[in-house]
């Protein structure tokens, strides 16, 4: 029981949602399949945020290192959840992110900044990294160097600037117009054949799931 | 651009000189100087609001004619589908579409794909829509439908029965009783569907579950990181796409230019252009000075062998 | 050991003291209309400020007021997506579905016109939801396997048809696209020739590497067959062109960082510190 109903599961929702797409009168069927998805998202959300809760109290109760810390994500989750949950101050039939409840200024005045900031972070790193780690060591890297320099030139106006003299007959040559040509072309050409490899990914491990011949999200026993 | 606003320009150069002398040399440059600096950069370069101007590319251009060309009073719906991580970029764009959609009398139905889009989006509300367009009217002219978990489940509902995945609006109204909700079934009685973002649900979700199954054009405003993932769908499946601040800015400057009534209104994104260019022109002078020195220290270190 | 100790209670006690000082400059100079609206905006912006340079002190190096950030952070943001969900999809979705008294107690509008059926359907999900939380009990954690499957067969179902047509029909569709786009003949061709971004020219090499792109790229994903011979050659080309696209989203990213650098930094110099 334990490996046949969720295959079972898998195989009547996943062709539900299949044949709702291509025959009409089932097109109520995927809808009321993807609600029920959606909702248990929700509850997938709670997993979330109970597990978290799990592993920083096993670490407060063990007092393991930095258990402090662990006490600050406590409460506020702790804060954030009832001010969420209860609306507090704020009206039941408003959002609950009402402008200038509780709720609304913890999002806009801690979480907001932390991760914004957290990643602004990367401006910096990437700033080293282009210091440090990217070299013209071979053709391939050359050729990343070259591309990357003229999409930052391209995008800025300073690299309008700075080829605004070449005449509209060789504009090609213009970096803002090569950017764009970078985008749109070799740029397009092998982000589509990622694209489609991905995709052919995705469809084939699709089919290997509603045909239940892919088991390994079972586990062990 | 006046003398003050030469100054970063002059500060950042010397402080290039300095670190290609120190590379050229064999020294090594603290990992914290090189973080200090591209701070540097870009706090000179707003203290002294270094500023330039813009024009838009033809996927920008793409975008802004599609909406500028839609007959009065069509449907717009405007996805928003970020974070504060990305909001820098990205907000400026959904405001840009929120007073294009306006201005020119469609009905604008702002959606969220992502919990922080629903609350991000009242700051658009606040700062743009209500005080600009007083005129307009919630419910008749635009309305808030808010968030919804499930990704792209969500779309799934609303590409044919809207009401099934939406009961209500934002504010726990029936969208029986909003006069905007009229003779609206699904995303197929839309005209356009904008999505403005830069992760997963986003620009490329709306693609794919949304404008090519309802057969509905999409437009899109996505975060740097990964709008050159959106290419390939761009122009038959995605009628066009902002990409990153840039983008914004280019959007921002065609309003200005051709809608005398936004010739004052903040420009956020016009006004991180130039930050934005300061730190590229330093970013790009790192990647020169780095291979120099290391193409150098290899010469040095082949000629000892 | 002791130094670092008492070097981390200066440190914290200058911090205390510069977020009092900001708190008490900020309430001074508000622009809300109640002084105590002013207290309250100068100490919410004074919270975002000192988290902002919290996080940016790991700059420096790991450091305790990193650490606070970083945790708060991960508990407020998990609890802001459980409120969201619960009230926007919870509530705003099964309750006008239950009962006239309890969309009443929401004051959320019930719907009438649904089949009873359509009802009672809704406990499915909610069944289903609670199962997966018993993941969080050891002893019936395999349970959650069921409302898991039904999460993997919605999005395999909902993937398949939706990538094969977007994803890999209709991209194949769009790289056979003409080779010489607007031609008119040799002669008009040579007559008109230029070197300009939007000439005939730009457009025809455009389409041609949009094909000999994809293709290539494909041609360096496929491991089935040795990269020697023309295969090999065209293996090499989808490298290049797939080096070219890393460049470009490389500059693009560059690009969406620096951009929030100077989010944040608009932020403190703007919001908190008033220089701009």
């Amino acid at each position: 029981m334990k490996r046949q109903i969720p295959l079972i599961i898998i195989m009547t929702v996943g062709w539900v949602l299949m044949v709702s797409v291509f025959v009409p009168p089932f097109e109520s069927w995927g809808e009321e399949a993807s609600l029920f998805f959606d909702i248990i998202a929700v509850f997938a959300f709670f997993l979330g945020g109970g597990n978290l809760i799990r592993v920083h109290f096993t670490k407060i109760n063990r007092k393991s290192e930095g258990w402090g810390f662990s006490v600050v994500t406590v409460a506020g989750f702790a804060v954030m959840l009832i001010l969420g949950l209860f609306k507090i101050g704020g009206s039941i039939s408003a959002p609950v992110d009402t402008a200038g409840t509780p709720f609304e200024l913890m999002f806009r005045y801690v979480m907001s900044p932390l991760q914004a900031t957290m990643y602004s972070l990367l401006a910096f790193y990437v700033a080293s990294a282009s210091y440090r780690a990217f070299r013209a060591r071979n053709i391939e890297a050359t050729i990343l160097l070259i591309a990357a320099f003229v999409i930052l030139l391209g995008r800025t106006p300073f690299g309008f600037y700075l080829t605004a003299w070449i005449p509209e007959s060789f504009s090609i040559l213009e970096i803002p117009n090569m950017a764009v040509w970078i985008m749109n072309s070799p740029n397009l050409a092998g982000q589509r054949a990622i694209m489609i490899g991905i995709a052919l990914g995705v469809i084939s491990m699709s089919l290997r799931l509603l045909l239940g011949i892919e088991r390994s999200y079972l586990g062990g026993d | 651009m006046t003398f003050q606003q030469y100054i970063p320009i002059i500060v950042v150069g010397i402080g290039l000189i300095w670190i290609f002398i120190r590379s050229w040399r064999g020294q090594d440059v603290d990992r914290r100087i090189v973080f200090s600096f591209i701070g540097l950069t870009v706090a000179l370069a707003l203290i002294f609001q270094v500023m330039f101007g813009e024009r838009a590319t033809a996927i920008v251009r793409a975008a802004y004619d599609k909406i500028e060309n839609l007959p009065e009073g069509s449907r717009i719906l405007l996805s928003y589908d970020f974070d504060p991580a990305m909001a820098p970029e990205v907000h400026p764009m959904a405001n840009s579409f929120i007073r294009h959609a306006m201005a020119k009398n469609h009905k604008l139905y702002l959606y969220s794909l992502w919990a922080t889009g629903q609350t991000l989006l009242q700051e658009s509300l606040t700062e743009v829509l209500e005080p600009e367009f007083p005129e307009k009217e919630y419910g008749k002219d635009w309305v808030v439908m808010g968030y919804k978990a499930g990704n792209e489940g969500v779309l799934n509902v609303i590409v044919t029965d809207i009401r099934k995945m939406y009961p209500t609006d934002v504010h726990n109204t029936s969208l029986d009783s909003l006069p905007i909700y009229d003779g609206v079934k699904s995303l197929k009685d839309f005209d356009l569907l904008i999505s403005v973002g830069g992760g997963k649900p986003g620009v490329k979700e709306w693609v794919l579950f949304a404008g090519d199954r309802a057969n509905v054009p999409v437009a899109g405003g996505s975060a740097a990181v990964s709008a050159p993932l959106l290419y390939p769908y761009y122009p038959r499946q995605l009628i066009g796409l902002l990409g990153g601040t840039k983008g914004a800015a280019e959007y921002e400057s065609e309003l200005i230019r051709e809608y005398p009534r936004f010739a004052d209104i903040d420009t956020p994104a016009l006004r991180m252009m130039g930050p934005q260019t300061m730190a590229h022109v330093v970013i790009i002078a790192f990647i020169l000075i780095g291979n120099v020195a290391y193409f150098r220290g290899k010469r040095k270190r082949r000629s000892e062998v | 050991m002791a130094n670092s100790k008492n070097l981390m209670r200066i440190i914290s006690a200058a911090v205390a003291l510069a977020f009092v000082i900001s708190w008490i400059f900020k309430s001074m100079n508000g622009m809300e209309d109640t002084t105590w609206l002013n207290v309250r905006q100068g100490a919410l912006v004074t919270i975002a400020a000192f988290l902002t340079l919290s996080i940016y002190s790991f700059l420096y190096g790991d450091n305790p007021f990193y650490r606070f950030a970083e945790h708060l952070f991960v508990g407020v943001s998990a609890a802001y997506w459980m409120s969201l969900g619960f009230w926007s999809t919870i509530v705003g979705n099964l309750v006008p579905r239950t009962h006239p008294a309890i969309a009443d107690f929401f004051q959320i509008a019930y719907s009438q016109d649904i089949p009873t059926y359509l009802r009672l359907i809704m406990i499915i999900p909610v069944v289903l939801g609670i199962l997966l939380l018993l993941r969080l009990v050891p002893k019936v954690s395999w349970i959650s396997r069921w409302p898991l499957a039904f999460i993997i067969g919605t999005t395999a179902g909902l993937n398949l048809p939706r990538y094969l047509q977007s994803d890999f029909i209709q991209q194949i569709n769009n790289t056979f696209i003409t080779m010489l786009p607007a031609w008119e003949g040799f002669g008009s061709f040579f007559s008109n020739f230029s070197f300009s971004a939007s000439g005939q020219f730009a457009m025809i090499m455009s389409n041609i590497v949009i094909f000999v792109g994809v293709v290539c790229g494909l041609v360096y994903f496929f491991f089935s067959k040795e990269h020697r011979g023309w295969f090999g050659v065209a293996s090499r080309i989808g490298i290049w062109v797939l080096m070219i696209t890393f460049g470009a989203s490389f500059g693009y990213t560059v690009m969406g960082r620096i951009s929030l650098l100077v989010g944040r930094i608009t932020f403190l110099f703007h919001d908190w510190l008033n220089i701009l």
